[in-house]
């Protein structure tokens, strides 16, 4: 849900990346973190193990810029992603405005995408919300190792609704901007629907 | 105000003065040194006293977090919730409570202050923000129902959005 702030003119939005365990979820805000603007991002938060595994979640505040005077500001969340923090997810997918599923493009790794995508859809709908509904496009990471599935198989399990999707490197970045842009922009036009603009 | 179904939490010029006014009182009353305020997916709302210092939206992210995690907490032993939390440091301690069910307050105090004067103040506090949300969320739902005739979004553009980005 987007906080929009008529006395400090701001509107706030709040985007989940979503994916089973490593599959890059924190290094995708790690990238945007180093290369953003200092003036433009806050301070990251990564509320992680020992071992660096996210254990609730990473947090990172961008502000893009101003859109008809009001500063526009986007809070970047993780969740983490093993499969045992399954309470903690459920907590960060709250009032979440857009998604970005976080495929491991590694073969070996096809069946725990496709059970972090159910799991997303359960979570969602136990609060009240609808995958299809939402804002949310699906990034392929991982895409520079050797052993990696085919965007086609990908598509076909993973994305069946057709919603954007990007192949991504996020230890080298790429993708992870483009990624970053659809899900802010289908949010911004949600907004603009929910205003009753065309 | 913050049901699954609204599509997003409106603030306006004359609530935000109005609860404004309420949390720099409670901080004079209380003798703490900063207040603010959090909705539970951790946007800031409103914040006074030494906060030049503080990185306030992580603050924000991070209570809520809290909340959240303590609230998954009480429904597992049963409970609807648990309405106050508080941390205590060497110096500076934390008084985080929710407000209406909806909305999070945060009192940073020290020596200067004591949990007692804290806890008595932020329950006066508590019922005056309530009475402002309760009318905020009346008015959102007004809004809403209008068309948010005075949005800025209605009119916004692909270009306003690519240029976002550039």
């Amino acid at each position: 849900m987007s906080f929009i702030n008529y006395a400090s003119r701001e509107i706030n939005c709040k985007i989940v990346y979503y994916g089973p365990g490593l599959c890059g979820k924190t290094t995708n805000l790690q990238f945007v973190y180093q290369k953003t603007a200092p003036e433009a991002k806050g301070k990251m938060i990564s509320l992680a193990t020992e071992t660096e595994r996210t254990l609730f979640f990473d947090f990172l505040p961008l502000a893009l810029g101003e859109i008809r005077g009001f500063k526009t500001r986007f809070h970047l969340y993780t969740v983490p992603g093993q499969v045992f923090y399954d309470a903690s997810r459920k907590l960060i997918l709250k009032g979440v405005d857009g998604v970005v599923f976080v495929a491991d493009s590694q073969e070996e790794r096809f069946d725990a995408n496709i059970e972090s995508l159910e799991n997303l859809k359960v979570n969602l709908e136990e609060q009240g919300y609808e995958l299809e509904k939402l804002p949310f496009v699906i990034q392929y990471n991982k895409r520079d190792l050797p052993n990696v599935s085919s965007v086609e198989e990908l598509n076909e399990l993973l994305n069946p609704w057709g919603v954007p999707e990007f192949e991504a490197c996020a230890t080298t970045g790429e993708g992870v901007f483009e990624t970053l842009k659809a899900v802010a922009k289908q949010i911004l036009l949600e907004l603009k629907k929910g205003a009753g603009g065309r | 105000m913050l049901g699954p179904h609204q599509s997003s939490f409106v603030m306006y010029d004359e609530e935000f003065k109005r609860i404004t006014a309420v949390i720099e009182k409670l901080l004079r009353e209380s003798n703490s040194k900063v207040i603010f305020l959090v909705d539970k997916n951790g946007q800031l709302i409103a914040g006074c006293g030494e906060t030049e210092h503080l990185d306030t939206t992580s603050l924000a992210s991070l209570t809520a977090g809290n909340i959240a995690a303590t609230g998954g907490l009480a429904k597992l032993i049963g409970e609807k919730e648990f309405s106050i939390l508080f941390h205590e440091g060497e110096k500076d301690n934390i008084h985080i409570s929710i407000v209406g069910q909806r909305v999070i307050l945060v009192v940073i105090f020290d020596q200067r202050s004591s949990l007692g004067l804290v806890r008595l103040r932020v329950k006066k506090a508590s019922d005056e923000l309530g009475a402002i949300f309760d009318q905020l969320s009346k008015k959102a739902e007004e809004a809403e129902q209008g068309g948010h005739a005075d949005s800025p979004f209605a009119e916004i553009t692909d270009d306003d959005i690519d240029n976002l980005f550039s």
